[in-house]
């Protein structure tokens, strides 16, 4: 279900609302780039990109506090009710989720300098592929917010479970490098936090697909996600 | 006009379906005319017992002619007339045979502007006892003033000038004199028609708050033009267009997450 609907009576409630999407596609777009610059560096063994990368993560946490002040002026001077309060809401939640995307693409940019000093690490071959599967998550899962797309939100939601797939096999990869040589463990634990990050970032995708699901249905995905991470250990096992 | 088109079914018919008590007034296939001119189409609605249910709509949509029917303000209107079934406790209020004026006591109405009667404030609560023959003794009729104007929050204010003229409050406390006026004859139903329209903040906040503490004893039914107040006061809310209920539900859901687009359109201020 795509919601379409008509314009405000006042004007400058839909110019409010149009902002809030633009900084939150911004935001999700910078998130994005963030993302595919930390893998790079990783890959590539450059650690002045990834310098960058943690420099620019100022930026999404700055169009985070921006969107908190809209959504806290809307709040006041518009009272948003029904589908707009859901717009209003939505915006404050997938901002912080986001934001943390870019935290964690942050986390594996400060990893790969860390990396790029010890000898190239033949896992790292398979930290890419992870982090294009999450970033088309997090693609759809955008588009699904500008679109107000709760089907589109849904498909994206479901494919985390690759995601989580992926990180096992990955761990699994880690060990077998670990139990080969122990001069290996330092590297691929970062390697394996790396992993781990681009995990929790489908994660937060997954989140952003449910609040937009939230946002146009006005209720919640209900449906038990499809859990592929089975690494977890029980604490009472 | 064909209804049946006007009616979404994705929306819940507005009768209660919740168990325990029984709605203490219903309505069932509620039509009104304006002479030619038809205002209300097959109206179904429950208000349940003791709690406040709101009624909004932009104007004209026929939230004030429900609230009419539902103590026979109508009848006084030339040329309207009224169809359909309303029960107050499984009682017909439109029964021939009934006392308008009984009904009055059980149904009290509070209105736009507050409208004391040019007399003092305490004649202002006797009023009503008095015609209905409760209050018999100056003590008794003291006790009745002193507790509504309590239950209406102005008892403080007033109790010092009784005999004062109940004009001469302010419009906040003109208000409160009509609710306590209201109340005064024991009613068990209170309709509110926009009563908070020509009032401030702070004296609305005073009635707000009143509305919660009155509805433990009370069902209240308000007409309101402002969502931001039918969604501070109510536990239910019903949507009206064009003269047909188009959605009823719990005000939490109505202003969440409507199921209608109309109701949708009209609390976000996106109305065609």
């Amino acid at each position: 279900m795509v919601i379409k609907q008509a314009e405000h009576i006042v004007k400058s409630f839909d110019e409010d609302l149009k902002n809030l999407n633009n900084v939150i596609a911004e935001m999700g777009g910078l998130a994005e780039a963030q993302l595919t610059r930390a893998v790079e560096s990783l890959v590539r063994r450059n650690s002045e990109l990834a310098a960058q990368v943690v420099q620019d993560d100022k930026r999404i946490d700055n169009l985070e506090t921006d969107v908190g002040q809209m959504t806290v002026r809307m709040l006041a001077l518009r009272q948003p009710m029904a589908q707009d309060l859901r717009e209003v809401v939505a915006a404050i939640k997938i901002a912080s989720d986001i934001e943390r995307i870019g935290d964690y693409a942050k986390n594996i940019a400060k990893r790969a300098i860390v990396l790029s000093t010890h000898a190239p690490m033949k896992p790292v071959a398979s930290i890419p592929r992870m982090s294009q599967l999450a970033l088309h998550i997090i693609k759809d899962v955008l588009d699904a917010y500008i679109e107000k797309d709760a089907e589109g939100a849904r498909a994206a939601w479901r494919r985390d479970e690759e995601v989580d797939e992926m990180y096992n096999s990955v761990f699994r990869e880690m060990l077998t490098y670990m139990m080969e040589d122990p001069r290996n463990i330092g590297p691929c634990t970062h390697l394996l936090f790396i992993a781990k990050n681009i995990e929790r970032i489908g994660d937060h995708a997954t989140n952003v697909a449910e609040i937009v699901y939230y946002l146009v249905h006005g209720r919640s995905l209900d449906e038990e996600r499809p859990k592929g991470d089975t690494t977890n250990v029980p604490i009472d096992a | 006009m064909d209804t049946t088109l006007l009616t979404n079914p994705n929306v819940k018919p507005a009768v209660a379906a919740r168990s325990g008590e029984a709605p203490k007034m219903t309505s069932r296939n509620v039509n009104v005319f304006y002479g030619q001119k038809q205002a209300l189409f097959n109206v179904d609605l429950d208000i349940p017992s003791r709690q406040v249910t709101a009624l909004i709509g932009p104007s004209g949509c026929g939230k004030s002619t429900y609230l009419r029917c539902l103590n026979r303000m109508n009848d006084v209107i030339d040329g309207c007339r009224v169809t359909g079934d309303i029960k107050l406790d499984g009682e017909n209020i439109y029964d021939p045979k009934l006392d308008v004026v009984m009904l009055r006591a059980r149904i009290g109405m509070v209105f736009q502007k507050p409208n004391p009667f040019p007399k003092s404030i305490f004649d202002n609560i006797a009023y009503g006892p008095r015609i209905h023959g409760m209050g018999a003794s100056k003590d008794e009729l003291d006790e009745i003033v002193q507790t509504s104007l309590e239950r209406a929050g102005l008892w403080n204010e007033a109790k010092d000038r009784l005999a004062q003229p109940g004009t001469g409050l302010s419009g906040g406390q003109q208000q409160r004199l009509c609710i306590a006026r209201a109340i005064a004859v024991s009613p068990e139903v209170i309709l509110m028609d926009e009563p908070c329209s020509a009032l401030d903040p702070i004296a609305t906040a005073r009635i707000e708050e009143l509305i919660d503490e009155l509805r433990e004893n009370y069902t209240i039914i308000i007409v309101t033009h402002s969502m931001q107040q039918a969604a501070r006061v109510s536990q239910k809310t019903a949507f009206f267009h064009l003269g047909v209920l188009v959605e009823w539900g719990d005000t939490e859901q109505i202003f969440t997450a409507p199921r209608d687009e109309r109701t949708q359109g009209y609390i976000t201020g996106r109305f065609g």
